[in-house]
């Protein structure tokens, strides 16, 4: 319910790097997204913008697979 | 309808550093504070700032107050107020402590004080050797900061309104400041934030452009609540912009880039910039390089169907030097422009970066206006800070790493001006029956919108009339006809309408709500600039290539109703030292 409508606003960052990245995958990609998927994408809006931006380029990567296998997907958008 | 009204000392709208930085001195002296954030505050777009804090330690290399001032003086092209700049700069290294006491992660020198390194403007002896003044930690200044903040907030008692908007602003028939209107973004529900003094801290207002290195945030909302308030806004025509930001995106491409040998071309092919520095060509500095761009894409040689940017071709060097040299730069253009940076080159446009101007007040954060007789009387109850007020300490530019050390001082100063003030205001005067109304029309109007404009198709109207007629480079007939397309612009926005009218994270609401602050930030722009005949700092004409002085240094003031301009003088008498004398800014 209003799923969608929250993490869009939550997608809304300090950094514009993250508003584009992360805007584009919620539109194209979070419907398709399976329920641990989707608990994991939540998480990781829960970092800290700079460590969120170091993770999706490439400089960081997640402690846990399943968050792992998601910053992949966010990294190919 | 009825409106729930709750009641503070203070209301503070806005969650960055300077915000934040007032809220901490405001809760810490016992005072009931409300901060209010569209975001979680720590995302607020602080966090953004890498350079780092400005301030004359002299922990590296031999520094003091007045060679900062200097600095920060010529750097403003003399627009600055020398009284608002000395109190900044003398209060730099305290506040600096401050940050460090409060656990503030700064980088160290061998012995343990705080390191600081060199940075663009920052110079010894009036000017003459670059310094090392900045104090970072790492290159997320500007993160450590929000964070060591935040942190010292909530142990302060101070109250988060997270993810709520504010509207407007409440004034009297006095012209005095009692509070906001606010809606909270998750159920769109409207409440009456009352407070014995309010302060903005809403940031810039860079969405303006379509280039913009601003994120989406970045609405200008203190600004356009003000300015429908009748708070006029100050030096709007000064923008800071970089030139290379990703065409269509806004991201940067660091300067770095062309320092390895990639070069700017326009649509024949041609690397224009032999024209412009026949010698530095593309290593000229960042103002140079942008209106030679500008020039390029006005005079009909940019490029792709809009012919709207330029390209910055970097093939040439391989791709060896390209992922080894310009690390993340491959990965930037291919995420934002689409483009692998070894085969194709990237569109690039000059690209906005900071807002000069703002809500004016003076060096004790206090908004002054000139409504009631002389020309910056204090508005009782209203204070701003931050990149939405304008001091004015950066004047027609801003020098890097004194953005930080505004929020941090004048944040501070603030508060402790508010604490003074509200000793002899013990009691929230009352508020005028109507102090809803403007809001709750705005609102009304939306919901019941037919036949109206889309909020994405207007904004993106505004966003490039000012790109196009007001960027960093002005020509006089194109300012003359973005003065006559943004007015409008702004009729359209007067009727944009939603057609999602749930109350549940209502974005588009929140959107159009946005729009609204944004058009009056876009309108004082353009109208400021078309005024204003000469080139000063972020303002720069083709018309008019020199600054000059005997016509045009003074502030501009732009008031939303009626869109008409006044000007009153730059305060140009510091605190206890001599005048700094105007003096052609070269470096």
């Amino acid at each position: 319910m209003k799923e969608m409508e929250r993490l869009s606003w939550r997608c809304r960052r300090g950094l514009l790097e993250l508003d584009i990245v992360l805007g584009r995958f919620v539109e194209r990609d979070y419907a398709g997204l399976d329920e641990m998927q989707k608990a994991a994408f939540n998480a990781l809006l829960d970092m800290p913008d700079t460590v969120l931006w170091d993770m999706i380029a490439g400089r960081q990567d997640a402690s846990e697979g399943e968050q792992q296998a998601l910053l992949e997907k966010i990294r190919a958008v | 309808m009825a409106v729930v009204k709750r009641t503070f000392d203070v209301v503070v709208v806005g969650a960055g550093g300077a915000g934040m930085r007032a809220a901490l001195a405001l809760s810490e002296a016992g005072l009931k504070v409300a901060v209010l954030s569209k975001v979680f505050p720590t995302r607020s777009h602080t966090v953004a700032a890498q350079g780092g804090i400005a301030a004359s330690l002299g922990n590296v290399s031999e520094d003091n107050w007045h060679w900062h001032m200097y600095d920060t003086v010529k750097g403003s092209d003399y627009l600055g107020d020398q009284d608002a700049i000395e109190f900044m700069c003398r209060a730099a290294p305290e506040v600096v402590y401050e940050l460090e006491h409060f656990g503030m992660p700064f980088d160290r020198t061998d012995s343990g004080k705080i390191y600081q390194r060199p940075f663009g403007g920052h110079m010894q002896d009036y000017g003459k050797n670059p310094v090392q003044r900045a104090c970072a930690a790492a290159d997320r200044t500007g993160h450590a900061l929000l964070h060591t903040l935040y942190q010292r907030n909530v142990q302060a008692n101070t109250n988060f309104f997270v993810e709520w908007m504010a509207l407007d602003l409440i004034r009297d028939q006095d012209g005095d400041v009692l509070g906001v209107v606010a809606m909270e973004i998750e159920t769109s529900e409207v409440m009456i934030l009352q407070a014995r003094a309010t302060l903005f801290a809403t940031g810039g207002a860079g969405r303006i452009f379509q280039a913009s290195t601003n994120a989406y945030i970045n609405t200008g909302d203190g600004l356009g609540m003000a300015a429908r308030a009748g708070i006029p806004l100050e030096d709007m025509e000064f923008f800071q912009f970089h030139p290379t930001g990703v065409h269509g995106a806004g991201v940067l491409i660091t300067e770095g880039v062309r320092g390895e040998g990639g070069y700017l071309i326009n649509k024949d092919g041609e690397r224009f910039m032999s024209r412009y520095a026949p010698n530095a060509k593309d290593l000229a500095s960042r103002d140079v390089v942008s209106r030679a761009m500008a020039t390029e894409i006005k005079e009909g040689r940019g490029c792709g169907k809009d012919a709207d940017h330029v390209l910055l071709k970097l093939d040439h060097l391989g791709e060896d030097v390209i992922s080894h040299r310009l690390p993340g730069i491959r990965e930037i253009a291919i995420k934002f422009a689409h483009v692998d940076p070894a085969k194709d080159p990237i569109p690039v446009v000059p690209t906005a970066h900071y807002m000069m101007g703002g809500i004016p007040t003076n060096y004790h954060g206090q908004v002054v206006a000139p409504y009631d007789g002389g020309p910056e009387e204090i508005v009782q109850g209203f204070y701003a800070v931050g990149e939405c007020a304008c001091v004015s300490v950066h004047g027609a530019n801003r020098l890097g790493c004194n953005s930080l050390l505004d929020l941090i001082v004048f944040g501070r100063e603030a508060a402790r001006q508010i604490i003074e003030d509200l000793k002899s205001n013990p009691h929230p005067k009352q508020l005028p029956s109507d102090a809803a109304d403007r809001s709750l029309s705005r609102l009304a109007r939306l919901e019941g919108q037919k036949n109206g404009e889309s909020v994405s198709e207007v904004g993106a109207a505004m966003r490039r009339v000012m790109q196009a007629h007001c960027g960093v480079f002005r020509f006089p007939d194109l300012l003359a006809e973005g003065v006559r397309k943004i007015y409008e612009v702004a009729e359209r926005a007067k009727c944009t309408e939603i057609k999602d009218k749930s109350k549940v994270f209502n974005t588009a609401r929140v959107e159009a709500l946005e729009l609204d602050n944004l058009i009056e930030v876009a309108q004082a722009t353009m109208t400021a600039a078309a005024a204003r005949q000469e080139s000063r700092g972020g303002h720069a004409r083709d018309d008019f290539p020199d600054r000059d002085d005997d016509n045009w240094l003074k502030h501009s003031l732009y008031f939303s109703e009626g869109r008409h301009l006044d000007y009153k003088p730059v305060r140009l008498k510091p605190l206890t030292v001599e005048t700094f004398p105007l003096k052609t800014r070269v470096y």
